[in-house]
Formats: C-alpha cells, structure tokens, sequence
C-alpha cells in the first residue's frame, strides 16, 4: 500500500460569507504518486476542496472546519500555509495574475527569494526547474511577451523549485487554446513520471484531462464526493450525465449509435479502445439519414473588403481581409491569440480604423461613423462580464445604453423588460447583479446590448469558465437569439462549441484570413487547423478508428443528431409549462 | 495610449550595468550635495557631469519628455513664485545691490536676485537628470531589492516593485474597459459635456475597481502560496554583486561631496559670492 498523502476524515468547510457548507463529511485518501482529476459542475465545492488541500483554507480564506484534514500524516490545522506550500505546489487557474515576477527568471525564483536563498543557490535551482518546463531559454523574458501555454508552464517551474510532494492544478485549461491545453497535459503528464509525485487536477473539461493516464475520477457534486471511481468505471455510468458533466464526445457518439458503455470497453481513452464489436452498429448509426437544416441565405449584413491594418509602421496586424456574413448567420472567429481576431472585432466596432480597405454593414460603409453611431449596428460582448459592467441594478445596467441615446423613460421600461424577457432575466429585474452567478451576469451584459438591437454581435469566449449546464444553457438562448434575425461572430477556442453552433468558421493566422468554410470541413483541413492551433475533435478519431469512409459526414451526423435530440428536449419542456 | 511615464526602459549601457544598489545610494548623495550647496562651481560640475551621464545611458530625452517638461513647469513656477514672495533674497545673501531694472517698491531687479535664482535653477538641473535615470535605468525588481539594501523593509520594497509590476496590466484592462463601453454608445470624445463625461466615466472606473481587486486577491493569494512574508529577511534574483563600476561611480560622487563640504568649510558658508 502506497502512503497517504492527504487524508480528509468527515471534513466539513463553511464559509464565513456564506450559510451553507460548501464542503460536507468528506471522506477521502490520497495516495503517493496518484493522479487525480477532481471534476465537477461550477459551484459544487471543488475548488474549495483544492483550497483546503493547498492551505488557502483556512489561513487565508477563513470560515468554520469540521472533522479532520491532514496531509502527510500531519494535521493540517497544526501547520502554517508557509510550511504547507513546501509540500503542496498550487498552480492557479489565471496564468496572467498569478504571474508575479518581472521576469520569467524571477517569477520561478519568487518561493526561493522569500525563504532567502542565497543568489548562486538560487541561480541554479531556478535554472533547473526551467529546464524541467522547457522554459530555460526565456528567464530574461516578461510576461507580456509569453503565450498562455508558457505562462502556465513558468507558473509550474515556479511551484517545481519546492521539494513539493502534490502538485494541484486549479482548473489549468480554463483559458488555453485546444493545442496549448494538449501540450500542459503532456507535460503534466512527464512532470509526474519524472517526479513520482501526486497529482490533484481541479478541471471541467473531462476529455482533455484524459488525455493522460488518471488513476482516479472524482466528482464533486454540492460540496459531497458523489463518485470516487477509475476513469473506465465512471465513464461507464450515468453519473456526469446526471450532474451535467460534459462526457467523451466519442462516448456520447456511440452511445448514440445505441452502443453499451462497460468498463471492459475501456472508455478512457478512445485509442486503446476495443471499438471490434461494436464497429456494425456505429456505421449503422452514421450512415442513417437525418434531415440538414437549411442554409440560410439573408441578405448581406457585413462585408470587409481589403482591410488592413497595423499599430506600428513595420507590424501588420492585419493584411488584405476580406469576407462578408448574411443576416441570421453564426459564424466562429477563431486562431491563436495574437492572430488578429480581437484586432479584427476593434475595427468592425470602429474602435480603430483601419489603414485601408472598406467595411460595410446592411451595404453602407461605415467609415465615416463615430464609434457611437457604429454602437447601434455592432455590439461588443467581452469575455469578463465584470468588465462590462457598471451599475448595481440589472434593470439599469440594461437601460444604460438606452439612457446614453436619451431614449424616453416609458420607451426605456418597454424595451428593458422585452430584452430581459428573452434573456430569462425578467423574473430578477429588481436584483442587484452582484446577486447574480458568472452565467447570469454574462446575460445581463448580452440583454444590455441586446435592448440596442444591433445588426450583429460580437461575443468574446461566450461559455469560457462555465460548466457544461451552463454551457448548454448560453448556448442554446444564443441559438434562439439568432433564430430571431441577430447575426453572432463568436470568438472562440472550443472546438466544440465551433462545430455545434455555428454555420461557418473564419480562421486568422498570423493578421491573414487562412480559411472561411464550414466548421466540419475546416477541422478535417488540417494544415489550417494546425496553423490555427486548433484540434480535432474525438469524432473525427473516431470516425477514422472505425474506418469511416467520410469522417467529415460522421461528425455532420453526429452534430444533426444532437440538434435533432435538443428540439425534441425543447418540445417536451414547452409541453410542461 | 502613447503617453510615456516614468518606467524602466531597457538598454545596454554602461549606467543600466551598475547595480540599483549602487545608483541609489548615488543618487542619495548627489541630493545631499545639490541640497546643501550654493556653490556655482560645484553646481556646474554636478550639472556637466548629470548630463554626461545622461548621455552614457543612451536614455533620449524625448523618452522622458513628459516628465521633463512637468520638471520644467514646475520650475518656473517655483522661480516666479520666488521672485514674488523674496525679491530682495538675493541682496540680503550676497549683501550688494546691484540694480539692474528698476520696478516700484521692493520689486527692483537686482543682479543679485538673478544670480541666486540662477543657482537654485541650476539645483533643479543637477538632480534631476540623476533621478530620472535612476528611475528609467533601474528594473522595478532590482529597485525593489536596492530599497531593501539600504534599510526600506522587503514588504514596502515589495509594494513599490509589484505595483510597477501591474500598472502595465491596468492600463491595458482600463484600455480594453474604455473600449468595450465605448462601442456600447459611451461617449468619451471632447464632444461631450464636460459633466456627462465625468458620469460616463465611472462607468469605466467601476469595471475597472472591481476587476483590479479581483486580481489583487489572486496575487496575494498567490504570493502567500509561495511563502511571500515567511521570514523578515528576504534575498533578490535580480539582486547583483558589486563591480568595479559601482564603486567607482560612489566613489566619485563621494570625492564630489568631500570636495563641497571642504569648500564650505573653508569659505565658512553656503554661497559662492562673486559680488564682493
């Protein structure tokens, strides 16, 4: 038997700021050189269970503890954060903030500097945990001029200086591209084999996370471990489905195709997947008819023709974009960061202007219209809605646009409560919108621009940092928004969403525009999707898996399937109220 | 967005070699000299020697030009200012009347007067090439670490490192706030009322307030993670050893003010007088 590392014993946690427990009679152990993946919908405890283990709780995050934790044989209560963090290395979920130091040099330094190593001692071990990370060619860098992906890996060397005995990763993907997020996996993955040490991953995005071997699978669900299984047996069961956890899309694919999920299947990672058996009733499935919706064919609502742009004189942000969006479209804007996507967006918002070329919305070019004007045609939706939002009442933070045009204030009240309406926020009019959770705040912002009734919108990340529930829900009141005439450009890296819910995906690599064909086709164009660090899906693995003559055609009838199963859900719940 | 503050700016010059340590304690001595001292002589050389330095920096002054030119102002408010509320100062220093325009009542301008001014302009000039290099030349952290080196406890040390550290990121989410509630119809442009505008802007102030306190409660989590506070001393990554440049470079600046304090001491008082 392998030593405990962590043993919690009927552990309960309340916040001060909060009635009730968000953690309730935890049982659990850990063992040395486990990998562990704690998931969960938002709000279930599973952050806060990472807290208790790194410390945070409850010498920084205070509240009320029941029962035991300990860590290493040693109460946790009996020692301090300092101590604790020796044996317990925390990467944070924001890269960017956590990022302390000037330089990457100094940023892993940091633990060594505050338990006064000496400079040459220090020195050494810096480089030393760079190189584990790949990063020793930077340590002079700043953060400004890292990736996401790097950043995340200088965050890793930082807490790698220790002699650390568990490594805890508070949701490590949440805001990486689909290939960055592949290679933090890889490399957690190497760290652990080289190391031995344990590994405690807090994360919603299951099928990236399973990229690795995981000893176990945790879930979390209000503050209570409601599963602690292998990842074969989990995903076996019903158990995410039942608390809105996104599963394998392969699996959901063969559990379309009617075929029984069992632990023998080996459902953890599709390439080690016996797929001989069930290979018939698969290409059965996929070769069903279902009806298309219709291309949708509005009239013109956007046209860039030659846009190009630069900050500095020797730097193109953006060379020679063209495209045009009809009205009702949904399209993806996708690409790496700094690819031009946001520069792109700034200049159809009009907050910058480009250096040459034409924008047209509903056919007039609107080169000469002040920002403001462009306001009533182009909304912005950012990806942080506390970075939207400026008043305390969601009914004036939705009227605040209206108010800005000097609509009337009986006008002002119709149209506020139309928009909430749509939005589902009605019922809250007269909630303060600190009240209210990330998804609902991130409606808000949308109704706020909503109520202008733009042409089109803009929507930065619209599902980033939400579970699965959640997820569907934006998602699904964007499909239903768009039903209504609103043309959306989503910003985004989930392949997923990309695949699902929009029509087209434009792709920007390096200030160009590298494709502009539907999502299905480009993720099985790979030389732009790699440019674009994109990744395919697990269907189109699977598809290939099985010998799928058209993998393209599977995930088309995987995606028809899917929206076929929500209208059907939508009929049913219509039918209940 | 191109308006240049008081920041570290990166070169490769003999002045960003020496350590902040050595720069400081420079820049400490020159204010006692420049302080101290009436000296015309000594201010010249302080004054030469201030813009050789510069020089040597490979700083151009267009990159501190806005800080400069607030200097400047300032400077010449505080000359007027001067002249308005001690127009004789001059004459009871240097104890000699020589007019040269004469105004009603105490207000006649004397060569005095403009000699005395003269010196406490050239005071300006002699420091504050120094106190800008020392900013612009020195990396916050090893700022940070040279506060420390001289006595400042780590924490405040910290503070002022880390602050400089974020200001580039607060600047960035300020711009990207502005950005977002402009393109939801705020009017930010000199076309609006100046009141409305004051009223438009909260609505970036508050996104931003709320936003930079979220990441100061990660940081500070973060920085509690590593053990941030753990013991009252702390060493510095950026922290470097003494050369034979920062030595020479005290050095110098201590002859500097042994060489003032001998010619104070000698002439028995603060001011160089060529009126006797």
């Amino acid at each position: 038997m392998k030593k405990t590392v962590v043993s919690f014993k009927q552990f309960s946690f309340k916040y001060n700021s909060q009635e009730n427990s968000s953690l309730r009679d935890i049982n659990l152990d850990f063992h040395q050189g486990e990998r562990i993946l704690i998931t969960g919908p938002s709000g279930s405890g599973k952050s806060t269970l990472g807290n208790c283990i790194n410390g945070l709780i409850p010498n920084a995050l205070k509240g009320e503890i029941k029962g035991s934790l300990a860590l290493m044989d040693v109460n946790t209560s009996d020692v301090s954060l300092f101590d604790l963090s020796k044996k317990v290395g925390t990467v944070l979920q924001d890269s960017d903030a956590q990022f302390i130091g000037l330089t990457v040099g100094e940023d892993i330094a940091f633990a060594l500097e505050n338990d006064a190593v000496p400079l040459d001692e220090m020195k050494r071990a810096v480089l030393k945990a760079a190189e584990k990370v790949g990063m020793e060619h930077f340590l002079n860098q700043s953060p400004q001029k890292l990736s996401g992906g790097q950043k995340q890996r200088v965050s890793m060397a930082g807490v790698l200086v220790d002699p650390v005995t568990i490594l805890l990763f508070d949701e490590p993907l949440a805001n990486l591209d689909p290939a960055s997020g592949r290679q933090t996996m890889r490399l957690i993955d190497q760290i652990q084999r080289e190391t031995g040490v344990t590994v405690i991953i807090i994360e919603h995005r299951l099928e990236e996370v399973l990229a690795i071997d995981l000893d176990r699978i945790l879930v979390i669900a209000d503050g209570r471990v409601i599963a602690d299984e292998s990842p074969d047996r989990l995903l076996a069961s019903e158990i995410l489905q039942e608390y809105g956890i996104r599963e394998p899309l392969y699996l959901t694919a063969l559990k379309r195709a009617g075929i029984q999920i069992t632990p023998q299947l080996h459902p953890e990672r599709l390439d080690k997947m016996s797929l001989g058996g069930i290979r018939e009733s698969l290409l059965r499935w996929a070769s069903n008819d279902i009806p298309e919706r219709e291309q949708l064919l509005g009239e013109r609502i956007l046209q860039l023709s030659h846009i190009n742009f630069c900050y500095k004189p020797d730097q193109q942000v953006l060379a020679d974009v063209s495209f045009s969006i009809r009205k009702g479209e949904r399209i993806a804007l996708v690409g790496k960061n700094g690819a031009g996507k946001s520069t792109l967006t700034k200049l159809i918002c009009g907050l910058e202007r480009p250096d040459s070329g034409t924008i047209y919305v509903d056919g007039k070019d609107i080169g000469e219209q002040t920002i403001k004007e462009r306001s009533e045609q182009v909304g912005l939706i950012m990806q942080d809605p506390n970075q939207m939002i400026s008043q305390n009442m969601i009914f004036d933070e939705v009227a605040f646009g209206l108010r800005l045009r000097g609509v009337d204030a009986v006008e002002i009240r119709r149209r506020v409560y139309e928009t909430l309406k749509i939005c589902g926020l009605y019922p809250y009019r007269n909630w303060p919108i600190s009240a209210l959770s990330f998804g609902q705040k991130k409606r808000v912002t949308i109704a706020s621009i909503l109520v202008i009734e733009p042409k089109l919108i803009f929507l930065d990340e619209p599902t980033a940092g939400q579970d699965y529930r959640h997820y569907t829900k934006m998602m699904h009141f964007l499909e239903q928004l768009s039903s209504r005439g609103v043309t959306l450009i989503m910003i985004t890296h989930d392949m997923h969403l990309m695949l699902e819910y929009t029509d087209r995906a434009l792709v920007m690599a390096d200030g160009k525009l590298i494709a502009d064909q539907p999502p299905a086709e480009l993720l099985s164009n790979s030389k732009a999707a790699e440019r674009a660090n994109l990744k395919t899906t697990s269907l189109f693995q699977l598809a290939e898996q099985v010998d799928f003559h058209d993998p393209i055609s599977f995930v088309r009838h995987f995606i028809a399937d899917e929206k076929g199963r929500r209208a059907a859900d939508e009929s049913a719940n219509a039918q209940l109220y | 967005m191109n308006l240049r503050m008081l920041s570290y700016i990166e070169r490769t010059s003999a002045i960003h070699r020496l350590t902040g340590a050595a720069k400081l304690i420079c820049f400490i001595l020159w204010s006692v000299i420049a302080m101290s001292t009436f000296d015309t002589q000594i201010l010249a050389v302080m004054l030469i020697v201030g813009l050789i330095v510069f020089k040597m920096s490979q700083i151009h002054w267009r990159e501190v030009s806005f800080v400069l030119t607030f200097i400047l102002i300032f400077l010449l408010l505080n000359d007027l200012a001067i002249y308005a509320f001690a127009p004789q100062q001059g004459t009871v220093i240097y104890g000699t009347s020589h007019v040269v325009f004469p105004l009603p009542g105490r207000y006649s301008l004397t060569l005095e007067q403009l000699f005395y001014q003269l010196n406490i302009t050239i005071k300006y000039f002699a420091v504050t090439p120094f106190a800008l290099l020392f900013i612009v030349t020195t990396q916050p952290s090893e700022f940070a670490a040279s506060l420390n080196r001289i006595g400042v406890s780590y924490r405040i040390a910290y503070a002022v490192s880390i602050t400089l550290r974020y200001i580039p990121d607060v600047q960035r989410s300020y711009h990207e706030i502005a950005q977002a509630q402009q393109a939801r119809g705020v009017d930010l442009s000199k076309k609006a009322k100046f009141g409305r505008r004051m009223r438009q802007a909260a609505s970036i102030i508050i996104p931003l307030i709320f936003s930079s306190l979220d990441r100061i409660e990660i940081v500070s989590n973060a920085m509690e993670l590593r053990r941030f506070g753990k013991k009252k001393k702390r060493t510095w990554y950026q922290e470097r050893s003494f050369t034979r440049g920062d030595y020479l470079a005290i050095g110098i600046t201590v002859l500097l003010l042994l060489l003032s304090v001998w010619i104070l001491m000698k002439r028995g008082s603060r001011y160089y007088n060529p009126f006797k």
